[in-house]
């Protein structure tokens, strides 16, 4: 079998979750499907033809030197590149069977939670930062409130950090305690799916620990998307990993295939640091 | 050259420095024993203390290429190959010790019917070491698959001899100390042949990625 030059078919098999035999990716329910997805910043195109599946409550790692796309491509699963003038997108994503260009924005960042780079809490108190979404969405009060902060809290295994100082400012806590709250906060919504943009690259390794184990508990609830140019973060976490380079999708497959015995060289080059 | 590719191919060199002083014991252990060679039985037994020293020294280089650099892709089959290619050699080099000494052994006695099986068994089993040797320094897996096949036609020389040294020993018991040496030169030498095996089976994973022990995945 023509295991390189079959790739894309193989890969557009991957995307409707068949079965593929042999060594290459074992079938799954996607929870994204991404359709021939190409993006623009004014005339320069980021993402050229992506096609791919997205596995549900997997851990899904995007890899890539800077400049790759990888990041682009995170944000326009939940839009987020809207929100850049100029931009324009083509193709097609569809969150479950739904398709995300025609659903309402709010619902969609509902459904599709994020967290950035730097931690970025609110200048709230612990307890308003998690309850934000939470009134704004939900509509909860009182000890229905506190409960599902709590839930929150928990989840983001930072509740028993901060549960005697919930009224304190979430800017005293530290870098990546701030980060689980930031967690905290976007999980308080129930979102289906969370998109973490170098959620650690801030981090200490004990803080970057912490997030990982948090990432293995999280997949239970929710698909999660990770961009990390960390290719050990990416190795050590994610089951399904996709590497990205010059907006192209070169090679998606599972994460201890991938850096195993990848099928592109230039996958291989670039994970072996044999890149450029 | 990065430094961690300097660091891969001094692991490499080391390797094949190893293997040179294997591929030598085994060659000298043979014919230490077809030739009678007393002086070749000896070098052999005094080169094991390197051999030795040898494989600790690759284990350590190749366990802090693993801490260090974190390696992954090729770079990771690579070390993992060399470390389990470096135990297949240390033992091959003790297999030719256990023949050399059975050359010492056998050094006054009449020589026996069944060693005209044994140079044969001997000239297959150094073959198959170089191919598997070879496939590793090329990377070559249609020659890693060559030393597959040869691994029964060894077995089957191994039971010939086993059989022909019982029916000698049955006919004649003042045989049984020279035949018991040969029996253990054939297990020997079909052991050393096991690992030319477990090598080639390594360089397959090196080269292609695939597990083919114990039949995994198809050795064809």
């Amino acid at each position: 079998m023509g295991a390189v030059t079959n790739l894309s078919s193989m890969r557009s098999e991957a995307n409707r979750g068949e079965q593929i035999t042999g060594r290459l990716l074992r079938s799954f329910e996607p929870k994204f499907r991404v359709s021939h997805l190409n993006f623009y910043y004014g005339a320069v195109q980021a993402l050229h033809d992506i096609s791919l599946a997205i596995p549900q409550n997997q851990i899904t790692a995007l890899i890539g030197p800077s400049g790759c796309g990888k990041s682009t491509f995170l944000r326009t699963l939940n839009r987020m590149s809207e929100t850049i003038r100029h931009t324009r997108v083509e193709g097609e994503i569809l969150l479950g069977d739904e398709d995300i260009f025609s659903m309402d924005l709010v619902t969609l960042r509902r459904r599709v939670g994020m967290v950035f780079q730097k931690p970025n809490p609110f200048p709230k108190t612990i307890f308003d930062n998690v309850a934000y979404g939470l009134r704004v969405n939900g509509g909860y009060r009182g000890a229905a409130l506190a409960d599902a902060v709590e839930a929150s809290l928990r989840r983001a295994a930072l509740w028993d950090e901060v549960k005697d100082q919930l009224g304190k400012s979430a800017l005293a806590l530290s870098g990546g305690q701030q980060q689980r709250l930031c967690i905290a906060r976007a999980l308080a919504v129930n979102p289906e799916v969370l998109l973490l943009d170098e959620p650690c690259s801030a981090l200490d390794p004990i803080a970057t620990a912490k997030i990982e184990d948090l990432m293995f508990t999280l997949k239970e609830y929710c698909t999660i998307l990770i961009v990390t140019h960390s290719m050990q973060q990416a190795a050590r976490v994610s089951t399904h990993t996709g590497f990205f380079l010059l907006g192209k999708l070169i090679e998606f497959n599972e994460t201890d295939i991938l850096f195993k015995k990848p099928l592109r060289k230039e996958t291989e080059d670039y994970i072996t640091g044999r890149f450029g | 050259m990065r430094h961690f590719e300097e660091r891969l191919d001094e692991l490499r060199k080391r390797l094949l420095e190893m293997s040179g002083l294997v591929e030598s014991a085994i060659y000298r252990s043979v014919h230490a024993l077809v030739e009678k060679d007393e002086n070749l039985a000896h070098q052999v037994l005094e080169n094991e203390s390197r051999v030795n020293q040898m494989e600790i020294e690759i284990d350590d280089m190749a366990v802090r290429l693993l801490a260090l650099e974190q390696p992954v892709a090729t770079d990771l089959r690579f070390i993992t190959s060399a470390i389990k290619i470096n135990n297949d050699l240390e033992r091959m080099g003790d297999l030719a010790v256990s023949i050399a000494e059975r050359a010492l052994n056998l050094m006054h006695e009449a020589p026996v019917n069944a060693l005209v099986d044994i140079p044969y068994m001997a000239n297959l089993v150094e073959s198959m070491v170089r191919k598997s040797l070879d496939a590793f320094v090329k990377k070559d897996s249609d020659l890693a698959r060559s030393v597959l096949i040869s691994d029964d036609a060894v077995d089957d020389l191994r039971n010939g001899i086993y059989n022909e040294m019982v029916r000698f020993m049955e006919e004649n018991p003042q045989r049984i100390p020279p035949a018991l040496n040969l029996i253990f030169v054939a297990r020997s030498l079909e052991r050393i042949a096991d690992h030319a095996t477990n090598i080639a089976e390594d360089v397959l994973f090196l080269v292609e990625g695939i597990d083919v022990r114990h039949h995994a995945e198809t050795r064809t």
